[in-house]
């Protein structure tokens, strides 16, 4: 960019380029986040009434419980699972399309092929499993008809299982189209490079493809693991009650007036997010990747 | 792996990519092991395709690609021995100078003390040391040819395969990096098969220049050979450095025959390799431009030289050692005349006037 001739009319044209996003953002992210941290440092009466003030009783009781623990051992392990089956799967379907399949017309159909779940709200999509799933369902009459078992299997539905699937079903999108965006800006020549110079298929994906998607496997595992750790409404429905979230614990806490703990928990939650995000970011480059 | 040679044959080397048209058709040629070999012609003539098929990553639709005196059809790159260096040369992005041209013997399970060593060796070899540890968008063009030309030679092939090494350059990188493809070559004695479209790249550099159209060879030889006696008039064309006249056999006369032209008298062509021409034949000639010399009209011809066209001067251009005169000496086709440039400034012509354009009989040349 040319350097201006007066500093101040630069600086001007910076902050009317930023402007839109600083309105979006101010009052709808920053300001609610804002309140969010007053509030968890405020007390409460325990009847939902607030009394503005300093404490950190709140964030005592939410560090003091066993449960806070528990119930970030099992967000961590629903968004392990739902990680691993989202990297693994969303990898494949992208290096489908982006290698395997020549026609781009083609590739186009089958990518948007992908998103046709999401023609349809999170509730029928999370509801339809239950005649798969279910006691009655499909799977369990297959299996019975095939004698391969005599009682019908409880774990398909209302079970962690079914929260992974549903996880795993909801969000491998978000893994494959920022792999697949990273993907397709590897040059073919450098495929066949590696091929001259000897390396086999494994070679090439170990030394050429996954190294050059790091940047789209990144920021998958951000959408991923931000929506599966601030979720708990998937856990509720396909566990059935039987297994909760981190935010579902605060849900329940904001069910019965308790906002400083709510709001605590979410603080913790939100910082618990960065130092993740930060993590990764730290192990990709993703801004130099993206204007690579 | 038997043959550490790497000469090639080509036998009847087809490819098709749709069944119906044909990009190589029918290629026939001898490479000797250790030339330096250049493919030239337009792009989609076929060139690169050949490059990529004795490279093997194209499979010939019919024929034999003959490396070493094994045909290689259907073996990888790494069993044929060649390595390829790819135009604007793929260097993978994500690791530095020294990985990647470690790159091939990494994957070849060499242990990384060895390959390391190796590499640095080589990186020596094409001065690079000092940015051994960059990554290739750190680099300067010139930079990134050498790292891919090293990238493709650390596996000793028998033969480097390069498709326009030069075009991504510019003019005066691109003169100096021709210098250090050949000196590479001739420091590895290894056979070069390189791409281009630049005929200048191509007589510079090859011991065998091979002129291309619409997957046929139209010529094959050695650049002077293929530079100052083309075939036909599309290598005459293409080649450049000739006028190329056409024009009815007058009459025959022993060892030489009349063009019939605007010339009154006609153009008097020797016979040389031409042996079957009979009046009436429509025949091209080729005359080279540095053998043309203008002559005001009245003044005597040089000695040799029998046939004087008339002409006018169109445009002229000064090139440093000759001046390119432009000239309407024939109808249809440009005539063009390279006057030494002290021949030029003892007598300057000057845009519109007209002159004899002449040369000596015995160095026109026709063509098949």
């Amino acid at each position: 960019m040319q350097p201006s001739p007066n500093p101040s009319r630069a600086n001007l044209a910076g902050w009317l380029y930023v402007s839109p996003l600083v309105l979006v953002l101010v009052p709808f992210f920053v300001a609610p986040i804002l309140v969010v941290v007053a509030a968890s440092f405020f007390a409460t009466d325990g009847f939902g009434g607030l009394t503005p003030g300093f404490t950190l009783a709140s964030y005592v009781e939410v560090l003091h419980s066993a449960l806070t623990l528990k119930l970030y051992l099992a967000t961590i392990k629903f968004t392990v699972l739902t990680w691993i089956f989202t990297l693994v799967i969303g990898f494949c379907v992208a290096y489908f399309l982006v290698f395997h399949v020549r026609n781009q017309l083609l590739a186009i159909g089958l990518f948007l092929l992908c998103t046709v779940p999401f023609w349809t709200s999170n509730i029928i999509r999370m509801i339809s499993w239950i005649p798969l799933l279910g006691k009655e369902g499909l799977i369990n009459q297959a299996l019975l008809a095939l004698g391969v078992i005599r009682q019908p299997l409880e774990v398909l539905l209302f079970s962690d299982l079914a929260v992974v699937i549903a996880y795993v079903h909801q969000l491998t999108i978000f893994m494959i189209v920022p792999i697949f965006n990273s993907m397709a800006r590897i040059d073919k020549k450098l495929i066949e490079a590696a091929i001259d110079a000897g390396a086999s298929r494994f070679d090439i994906m170990r030394l050429i493809v996954v190294p050059m998607s790091k940047s789209g496997i990144a920021l998958g595992t951000i959408f991923v693991v931000s929506i599966v750790m601030g979720d708990f409404f998937v856990v509720k429905v396909m566990s059935g009650g039987g297994s909760a979230s981190v935010v579902s614990a605060f849900y329940e806490d904001v069910g019965v007036l308790q906002y400083p703990t709510a709001a605590a928990s979410a603080v913790l939650l939100t910082l618990v997010l960065v130092a993740i995000v930060s993590l990764i970011l730290r192990t990709v480059d993703i801004r130099q990747e993206i204007t690579r | 792996m038997k043959s550490d040679r790497g000469d090639i044959e080509l036998a009847g080397v087809c490819k098709s990519f749709d069944g119906a048209t044909y990009v190589v058709d029918g290629v026939n040629l001898k490479i000797a092991d250790g030339a330096y070999c250049c493919f030239i012609g337009p792009s989609g003539c076929g060139k690169t395709t050949i490059l990529r098929m004795i490279a093997g990553h194209e499979d010939p639709t019919a024929g034999e690609i003959v490396i070493g005196g094994q045909n290689v059809v259907g073996l990888a790159p790494v069993q044929r021995r060649t390595a390829m260096m790819f135009q604007s040369y793929a260097l993978f992005p994500h690791l530095t100078v020294r990985d990647n041209i470690a790159f091939a013997l990494r994957v070849r399970g060499m242990s990384k003390a060895d390959r390391l060593r190796a590499a640095d060796a080589m990186i020596e070899k094409v001065r690079l040391t000092q940015f051994a540890d960059r990554l290739p968008a750190q680099l300067s063009g010139g930079q990134q040819q050498r790292v891919a030309l090293a990238r493709a030679a650390i596996t000793e092939p028998r033969v480097l395969l390069l498709d326009e090494p030069l075009s991504a350059l510019d003019e005066q990188l691109r003169v100096q990096m021709r210098q250090e493809l050949r000196r590479m070559q001739q420091d590895l004695g290894i056979t070069f098969i390189h791409v281009t479209h630049t005929q200048l790249e191509a007589i510079a550099l090859a011991d065998l220049v091979v002129v291309m159209e619409q997957g046929r060879i139209k010529q094959a030889g050695a650049a002077r050979d293929v530079y100052a006696h083309p075939h036909d008039r599309y290598v005459a064309e293409f080649m450049g450095g000739q006028n190329v006249l056409s024009g009815l056999v007058e009459k025959v006369n022993g060892s030489t025959f009349t063009l019939a032209q605007a010339a009154p008298d006609g153009i008097e062509v020797p016979l040389q390799a031409r042996s079957t021409v009979s009046v009436g034949d429509k025949i091209d000639i080729a005359v080279r431009r540095d053998d043309v010399a203008l002559v005001r009209p009245g003044r005597e011809l040089p000695p040799g030289c029998t046939t004087s066209l008339p002409s006018r001067v169109l445009a002229i251009e000064y090139q440093g050692y000759f001046v390119k005169v432009m000239l309407d000496t024939v109808p249809d086709d440009a005539f063009v005349a390279y006057v030494p440039e002290k021949v030029f400034f003892a007598d300057p012509f000057t845009v519109g006037d007209v002159v004899m354009a002449t040369w000596a009989t015995g160095s026109a040349l026709p063509l098949a």
